[in-house]
């Protein structure tokens, strides 16, 4: 079972609706007990960085950590991915989770912000992104950026390159929205769900 | 890697069905929103916008449900907008599995409302919807663009450009702006007040209004410096296949999401 973890960031119908397309088996939960229950855990995240707080005030972060430990396959979304990382000048005094090195920042002047629409990715070898091409559109949304790492697995440019997907064997993450990208979505989430 | 600029495709509903207006007089039945919006987006449509025209308390229910069925096969970017007043219509529009909401006249009176969706639900999840019109015996016919309300009967004595502004200062996602002179016309959009709207904020602007072939979408997307341009009547009854209306807006220049 995966547990969709609802921290009030946003909608979460979209990400089930998604998850129920590919056949997995997935809740939505605020519950720590829940998480350590599943065998897979979604971030997902839409909205203000500072929004993870609330992570930390349900017990969820532990129960997170614990399981993240125990090798479980764990997918941060949006401000999912970047919590992953060690913060966001988006809210300067709230620690990420740190799984990744690197703060994200907003985008520059000069351009639009948020970054909305589709864009192509550059794609490295990867579990999360198997069978998905360089090239491929995906649908972003997000004034905020994460650097590109040595475990970025995938890159988008806007303005600058930027990560927009990150792994490390169990723990990934992605900036865009697998639930809104179409057929590339959807195969990127039937690939998580597949994951031992 | 460049960012696309996005073809989008509006469907109007009525009592759970996509209308077409003609002149606002004769409206014409153009099938299942559910089916269309699918359809739609398996042509490459990049992101679809259902627009509530009833907009009265008893169509309120069918059009939750109407977002709830068009929602369940759509994996792409879903917006729905008509009639919503208060945060509570957004958040049943939100559980419904809309994206985002599209609002209009509520906000003219009550702007707070962009705050509030905005902070529960995320900046992303806004459309400011503006409808515009020139200013009539003007100097600067596109700086004093006013703002209308009613499906453009009712001046509010906004400045189009002001309104913009504090929508975005407000917390608004993206803009939709209808210029209320095209609108309906297939002559083309009002790329001149696009551009001015979409110069004066930082947030993408989405141009609608006016659209007849491709060559409307490129020039809203070039000279007009919209970041997405919308169109409802020429999709449906097959004027425009958007797979083709997209390679020819390439072959203009603009980027699109090809292959899609």
């Amino acid at each position: 079972m995966i547990a969709v973890i609802d921290y009030k960031a946003g909608n979460l119908t979209s990400v089930m609706k998604a998850l129920h397309a590919v056949g997995a088996d997935a809740v939505v939960t605020s519950c720590p007990e829940i998480v350590m229950q599943s065998d897979k855990v979604v971030l997902p995240g839409v909205g203000h960085f500072s929004a993870t707080s609330l992570l930390d005030k349900h017990g969820l972060r532990k129960s997170i950590e614990e399981r993240v430990k125990s090798g479980i396959p764990f997918l941060g979304i949006c401000v999912g991915l970047q919590w992953l990382f060690e913060g966001s000048t988006e809210a300067p005094n709230r620690p990420g989770f740190s799984a990744f090195r690197g703060r994200c920042e907003r985008f520059g002047e000069g351009i639009k912000v948020p970054h909305v629409g589709w864009n192509s990715i550059q794609v490295k070898e990867s579990r999360l992104l198997q069978g998905i091409s360089s090239g491929a559109f995906v649908y972003f949304t997000h004034s905020y950026r994460a650097p590109v790492i040595n475990e970025t697995v995938a890159v988008t440019e806007y303005d600058f390159p930027f990560t927009a997907a990150v792994e490390r064997d169990n723990v990934m993450g992605v900036q865009f929205h697998p639930e809104k990208s179409g057929a590339v979505g959807l195969r990127i989430l039937e690939n998580f769900a597949r994951m031992q | 890697m460049t960012l696309t600029k996005r073809i989008i495709a509006c469907l109007d509903v009525r009592g759970g069905r996509v209308v077409k207006g003609v002149q606002f007089v004769d409206v014409i039945d153009a099938g299942d929103p559910a089916e269309l919006a699918r359809r739609h987006a398996e042509a490459g449509t990049d992101e679809i916008v259902l627009l509530d025209i009833t907009a009265t308390h008893e169509g309120r229910g069918t059009l939750i449900d109407t977002v709830e069925r068009t929602a369940k096969q759509l994996f792409v970017p879903f917006t729905v907008g008509g009639g919503i007043r208060t945060l509570e219509d957004a958040a049943a529009i939100f559980d419904a599995g809309a994206d985002k909401v599209s609002i209009n006249s509520a906000v003219i009176t009550k702007p707070e409302l962009i705050d509030e969706i905005g902070s529960r639900f995320g900046a992303q999840a806004v459309i400011v919807a503006i409808d515009a019109r020139r200013a009539k015996s003007d100097n600067d016919p596109l700086a004093n663009a006013e703002v209308f309300v009613s499906g453009g009967r009712k001046p509010t004595g906004l400045r189009a450009l002001d309104w913009a502004k504090e929508a975005e200062s407000r917390g608004a996602g993206e803009i939709l702006l209808t210029s209320m002179d095209a609108d309906g016309t297939r002559a083309g959009f009002d790329c001149a007040l696009t551009a001015r709207v979409s110069e004066a904020v930082q947030i993408p602007v989405i141009a609608s209004g006016g659209a007849g072939n491709s060559d409307h979408f490129a020039d809203v997307l070039l000279q007009g410096k919209a970041d997405a341009a919308l169109a409802a009547s020429i999709f449906h009854f097959g004027i425009a296949n958007v797979r083709e209306l997209k390679e020819e807006v390439a072959k203009r220049g603009v980027p699109v999401r090809l292959p899609c």
